[in-house]
């Protein structure tokens, strides 16, 4: 008797519950960036609430999220990439120089450089998977290869311009398109490697096994991961996302001897925020993502109020170390 | 063919017996091999100049105090990234405050000293308490540091009397000062790390956690303390940089990469990342491989692309000399 007139109160409440269960799982990344995106929107309504105003903010913050999917990877696995900085200064000045001021070579420089990033990756992957050195190590001697063979390979100075179609990556848009006006290239760009990653990561037996790995090597190599394969696989993965997120950087900021510059801090500082926790076994695309544009929408803000720069790095730091502090506390909470 | 073995097996034992650093071997050969280059491309230097021996060592002066406080906190399975921006701030508040007079260098020491131990402080902190990993912690630290001096100074600021830079250019008998300043703190190093109930805590706290709260170690404090110290040890270095240069400028931490190499010298000696083991021995040998390799490539006038093309991949193949034979996945 008690029971038939309590079930439709436990059901209903069950509903409720099972709603709040699902907000409760949101990653607080979510809502954190659609808060700071509305502050942007009220303190500057015609950058941030209109449809070509988020179109230029998707632009700006498209190659670091690129460059983040990337880094998460890694990080899932339980490593660092530390190279991807140097590999956009690479992208960057190599071009300069191979593109020659002629939009013909802009093809054959992107396969090129594309080349160059699976040998980097390659040999990351390899030296951690072989040679067993911890990829904070291996990826920081291969930062300073890189930048060094790149700065080399220029001389030290920019060789010349990035010729319009090679830019038109970070650059351009891609005018009238119905209903959204204007869309640029990095939008497209994004979207295009945000679907293979997720494919990759989310809907294959190897992004379980990059998951698996990240959590538990030993576990994951006797129930016959081929783990040597994964990882070489992943940091190829990783400077490929990296050699993109440089041809886009490249098309918005134009040559630049320190673009590439404390990129591999940002990027990890992104999942970070993303909420994807150092030490592997965690990752998903899409928090890795809309982390890189939380970090931009930050920036943008702080830039905003009329802060200068040096006061935008302070208050990034305070953010990264807020979020995670958040992330920890939460997760605690659960246990 | 059994004496050889034998002989082979004494030569090791005794190796160990005196526990050299695998990293010494290395080093050695680096400093045979940039010798030989040295005599066949240059003027041999190297192996005829005593003072060239002297320079190597006195360059890596800074790096080295730095490395002794990053392999402490290694060794707690920690690490500190703020590092170079701490040897940033202590040169040019140092330097701001002492303003050239000699009455200004104590309380110019204590304030940087103060604001080194804050600086650990809060790493520790953050990282013990807030259960934030030491890596992004750091980082956010090391934002924070560089957000702060940038905003307040942008060029040399203030100026160190000429008695303070007798730390970074004086001598006592034929031996600079700087050599006797890095040994000291190596030697005190090695003495906590080797020789103190703390050192064994901060061990055991790196290899395993867990084990180390519970067989009674305060796992917290001893993780602060290694990082108040890792911070000490940059204030230390940044006065030696700020005693060597006169003045101060924000830019010394961050150009002279001693985050990064202060850990690559540090993993490099022999500590794994993953804490728990290493020394403070190995850490001398991989700064001085450093040291080395900086007046190798001067002397053989190496261009700069190169010199830091060859920093890369010496970094990893010294340390894939001794991940190679371990049977753990790296990661």
């Amino acid at each position: 008797m008690t029971t038939s007139t309590l079930t439709p109160q436990t059901g209903s409440s069950n509903i409720l519950g099972s709603i709040w269960a699902w907000i409760k799982k949101i990653p607080p990344v979510y809502p954190v960036f659609l808060i700071i995106f509305i502050t942007l929107g009220i303190l500057n309504h015609s950058k941030y609430q209109t449809l070509p105003g988020i179109m230029t903010f998707l632009r700006t913050a498209a190659p670091m999220a690129v460059i983040a999917i990337g880094e998460m990877m890694v990080i899932a696995l339980g490593g660092f990439d530390l190279s991807v900085g140097a590999i956009v200064t690479f992208v960057v000045l190599v071009s300069s120089k191979l593109l020659a001021n002629d939009p013909a070579n802009a093809f054959p420089d992107i396969m090129i450089v594309l080349g160059f990033g699976v040998i980097i990756g390659l040999v990351n992957g390899l030296v951690v998977s072989y040679l067993k050195v911890p990829s904070f190590i291996a990826t920081l001697g291969m930062m300073l290869v890189v930048r060094g063979g790149a700065l080399g390979y220029v001389g030290g100075a920019p060789q010349g311009y990035l010729t319009d179609n090679w830019t038109a990556f970070g650059r351009s848009y891609i005018e009238k398109v119905p209903l959204f006006g204007r869309v640029p290239y990095a939008l497209i760009v994004l979207i295009v490697f945000t679907i293979i990653a997720y494919f990759l990561f989310h809907r294959t037996h190897y992004g379980k096994q990059v998951l698996a790995i990240g959590d538990n090597v030993r576990a994951s190599q006797l129930s016959g991961v081929r783990v040597k394969l994964v990882r070489v696989i992943t940091f190829i993965i990783c400077s490929v996302f990296a050699i993109i997120g440089g041809i886009m950087i490249g098309g918005v900021g134009g040559v630049n001897m320190t673009v590439g510059t404390g990129v591999e801090m940002q990027a990890i500082a992104a999942c970070v925020v993303g909420g994807i926790l150092l030490g592997g076994g965690k990752g998903n695309v899409f928090n890795a993502i809309f982390g890189a544009f939380t970090l931009q929408a930050i920036i943008n803000l702080l830039n905003l109020m009329g802060l200068p720069k040096p006061y935008t790095d302070a208050v990034q730091g305070l953010l990264i170390i807020g979020a995670v502090a958040y992330a920890g506390i939460t997760s605690m909470r659960k246990r | 063919m059994t004496t050889a073995t034998a002989s082979g097996n004494g030569f090791r034992r005794f190796a160990r017996s005196i526990h050299i650093p695998p990293v010494y071997y290395i080093l050695i050969l680096i400093f045979l091999v940039g010798g030989l280059l040295d005599q066949i491309f240059a003027d041999g230097q190297i192996f005829k100049n005593p003072a060239i021996m002297l320079n190597i060592v006195v360059r890596s002066v800074a790096l080295g105090i730095v490395a002794v406080g990053q392999t402490l906190v290694i060794t707690g399975a920690s690490i500190d990234l703020s590092v170079a921006y701490t040897i940033s701030i202590t040169a040019v508040m140092s330097s701001y405050v002492m303003q050239g007079k000699d009455v200004n260098v104590p309380q110019a020491i204590l304030v940087v000293f103060l604001i080194g131990a804050a600086i650990g402080l809060v790493n520790g902190l953050i990282i013990t308490k807030l259960h934030i990993n030491p890596f992004i912690c750091t980082l956010g630290t090391s934002l924070i540091l560089s957000g702060i001096i940038n905003a307040t100074f942008s060029d040399y600021t203030g100026k160190v009397p000429q008695s303070f830079q007798f730390f970074g250019y004086g001598t006592l008998g034929p031996v600079p000062v700087s050599i006797l300043i890095l040994l000291l703190i190596v030697l005190g190093g090695w003495f906590l790390l080797a020789r103190t109930k703390f050192g064994s805590h901060l061990y055991g706290v790196g290899g395993n956690p867990e084990v180390a709260r519970l067989s009674g170690v305060r796992t917290d404090r001893v993780l602060i303390i290694a990082h108040i110290i890792c911070s000490m040890t940059a204030v230390l270095a940044g006065l030696f940089l700020v005693s060597q240069m006169g003045s101060g400028a924000p830019w010394v931490g961050p150009n002279g990469v001693y985050d990064l190499n202060s850990i690559a010298t540090t993993v490099i000696g022999g500590t794994a990342l993953s804490g728990g083991k290493g020394g403070m021995w190995g850490t001398l040998g991989g700064v001085l491989i450093f040291g080395i390799l900086d007046t190798v490539f001067n002397q053989l006038g190496v261009n700069p692309y190169l010199k830091t093309v060859l920093q890369g991949a010496i970094i990893v193949v010294a340390v894939a000399s001794y991940t190679l034979r371990s049977k753990k996945e790296a990661a």
